[in-house]
């Protein structure tokens, strides 16, 4: 609650920098790897097609906009969401038949399809001339979101009240469902899980947080709706913030999010410091790049079961140092 | 009709450059049981080693061979640094881990490089010539002989030679293969030496083709349905799976992509792969497995000379039988497999 607190309480004291390029992109990132979360490290179910997911939220939630203008903002979002969720269901058909990297190329074959469609038709964008079309205004019940503190706590109230419901979700029937089938989905059909049932409702459910992420990423982070910025490196982008914050956690989507987005950023104001443009900017980047994967592999190696496992063993052994 | 013959040409020998991209993912699946996403920036390092050894004025082979010795560096400190630390873990986190490598690789080759458009002249001449009617690029004929002697040449170090022997018997069964003193750390250093290699040729000759820049990473894309389609495993079915996407992808993209307005190769291998693997398992893993199972029935049913010998192997080959059908049999054969 105190977090909460102090989350909301962010704009009255931060500049629009911070919460235009860290905050909203920091949250709608955490978002994201909730949704992938629960298909991954919940269901077992390995996908890269999260940057389609996001596309398909983003153009449902704009096309919803511009069509149904008397339906309020939170509806809007939902229904761009629900209709995110039933492609995922679509594009985790295979997924009861095949698995592993078989499976995750079937979603890569999602990724493609979803961005070519976008790409080539224009009903999608409004037969807009550029590629990239602007977000129409963000306003909800009289109120105008389109200030950055504004988009800021559209995205924070999504956020939370999503993870609330997702966090419920897991521990309910259908997230025991999932664990059973990510566990051993032999030994979970034996016992009766209906297991095809269980793995389409998490792609569902997934695509459907995906989507909404991907709507608040177009709307209120970048802006425009443009299917560029939901490539596969947005998918790989997202597995990374699962696999680094660790999977099958709610809080690790939180911390891979804010690794995935803080550290690019911190790497970049350092460069400038210690170089001062001394340095071809191009170069810098490639050596971000390559200090970044350079990152990745020490984390992955230094903590499998990511951020959220050290925090928990960090909070024990400071409770047992407290306790004694 | 001779257009369509062009097409369905211009697009198999295309699938044999995908292929060859395809092999280097191979060799490292069945040795290590690593997906190796680092192999497209493998091709485009090689390449970029290459010509920028080329544009100093260096000897086609004495640079080739430094080429050859850099990706082995690298091969080596990839087994050193990431894999060893990171035996036993999901295959997921492994994949990840080689996503990261790719990023370090990428960054590293393109710093000490630089990241312009490299020109490739490997003195090809690319005129087509014609063969009964049908227009062939000439280039496409030589990648396809080299992939061809690649595959020859491969097949031999790994049926002829000690080191290919014990690279089988650790894609047949590490633990075993451990047991009897095969040393998997340096196998594994060969086989990713022998993966830099594959990423060596493949990289010449899609540099030569496309110029040496960053979009040779995304050759890895194109690779991932051939391997989908002819199975992690088997080197034949990267040719073969290579073959069928080549061949579809361009056949799509003239008929198909004239209904659908375009493009449509960007996705349509994805499709096939999809299709294929719920249709089926991989063409070649599938083969092999049956051929492994008719070759122990033949071999359990043929009279043996010595009489203490005949019992062992006809068990032996009983159960292997049996497990054969139970894995063709089980709806989740391939899930095990993985």
């Amino acid at each position: 609650m105190v977090l909460l607190a102090a989350l909301a309480g962010i704009p009255l004291v931060a500049n629009d920098y911070w919460l235009n390029a860290v905050l909203i992109p920091f949250l709608i990132m955490s978002l994201t790897a909730l949704g992938l979360n629960l298909l991954m490290g919940y269901a077992g179910q390995a996908s890269l097609g999260s940057g389609g997911f996001m596309s398909v939220g983003a153009y449902a939630t704009y096309n919803l906009l511009l069509r149904l203008p008397e339906l309020p903002l939170p509806v809007s979002l939902l229904l761009g969401g629900i209709i995110s969720g039933l492609v995922g269901v679509v594009a985790g058909l295979p997924s009861l038949r095949i698995k592993g990297f078989y499976l995750v190329a079937s979603t890569l074959a999602t990724q493609f399809l979803l961005e070519w469609l976008f790409n080539q038709y224009g009903w999608f964008s409004n037969y807009s001339t550029s590629s990239s079309i602007s977000a129409p205004r963000l306003a909800f019940l009289g109120h105008d979101l389109s200030s950055p503190a504004g988009r800021y706590l559209l995205t924070l109230a999504t956020v939370v009240v999503v993870t609330a419901v997702a966090a419920r979700l897991v521990r309910s029937q259908t997230g025991r469902t999932w664990m059973a089938i990510r566990d051993m989905d032999t030994a979970a059909s034996v016992i009766g899980i209906p297991v095809s049932a269980g793995k389409l409702k998490a792609f569902f459910v997934s695509s459907l947080v995906i989507g909404i992420a991907g709507a608040l990423w177009a709307f209120a982070y970048l802006g425009t709706v443009d299917a560029r910025s939901f490539n596969l490196d947005r998918s790989f982008q997202v597995m990374f913030a699962i696999i680094i914050g660790g999977m099958g956690s709610v809080r690790g989507n939180f911390l891979g999010a804010a690794f995935m987005i803080f550290v690019p950023i911190l790497l970049d104001h350092l460069g400038g410091g210690v170089f001062g443009g001394a340095v071809d900017p191009g170069q810098l980047e490639n050596f971000q790049k390559a200090l970044f994967g350079a990152l990745i592999v020490w984390f992955l190696i230094k903590e499998p079961r990511g951020l959220a496992a050290l925090l928990s063993r960090a909070w024990t052994r400071l409770a047992s140092r407290i306790n004694r | 009709m001779s257009f369509f013959i062009e097409t369905l040409v211009g697009g198999l020998l295309a699938g044999v450059m995908y292929s060859l991209v395809a092999i280097g993912f191979v060799l490292v699946f069945k040795a290590s049981g690593v997906f190796n996403f680092a192999q497209g920036s493998m091709v485009l390092c090689a390449a970029l080693t290459f010509v920028s050894l080329r544009d100093k004025g260096i000897d086609f082979w004495l640079a080739a061979l430094i080429t050859l010795a850099v990706m082995v560096l690298i091969a080596i400190a990839v087994e050193r640094v990431v894999l060893r630390p990171l035996v036993n873990r999901p295959q997921i986190t492994l994949f990840m881990a080689t996503l990261g490598v790719s990023f370090v690789i990428e960054g590293l080759a393109q710093i000490v490089m630089g990241a312009s458009v490299h020109e490739l002249d490997l003195g090809i001449v690319d005129t087509p010539i014609e063969i009964g009617g049908v227009q062939v690029s000439q280039f496409d004929l030589v990648a396809a002989g080299t992939a061809g002697i690649l595959v020859v040449a491969l097949s031999i170090f790994f049926n002829k030679t000690r080191v290919g022997i014990a690279l089988r018997a650790i894609a047949d069964d590490p633990q075993a293969a451990l047991s009897i003193g095969i040393r998997l750390q340096t196998l594994w250093q060969i086989v990713w030496g022998v993966a830099g290699f594959v990423s060596l040729v493949a990289g010449l000759l899609w540099g030569a083709r496309q110029g040496v820049q960053f979009a040779l990473t995304l050759v890895v894309l194109k690779a991932l349905p051939v391997l989908i389609i002819g199975g992690f495993t088997s080197i034949t079915g990267a040719i073969v799976g290579g073959l069928i996407v080549g061949a579809g992808d361009s056949l799509a993209e003239i008929y198909l992509g004239s209904l659908l307005g375009g493009s449509v190769s960007t996705w349509f291998s994805y499709v096939l792969a999809v299709a294929s693997s719920w249709s089926g398992r991989p063409v070649c893993s599938a083969k092999r497995r049956s051929k492994g199972f008719d070759a122990c029935r033949r071999s359990a049913q043929k009279p043996s000379k010595g009489s203490t010998r005949r019992t062992r192997p006809r068990r032996a080959c009983a159960t292997g039988c049996a497990q054969a059908r139970l894995w063709c049999c089980s709806p989740h054969s391939r899930a095990f497999r993985l």
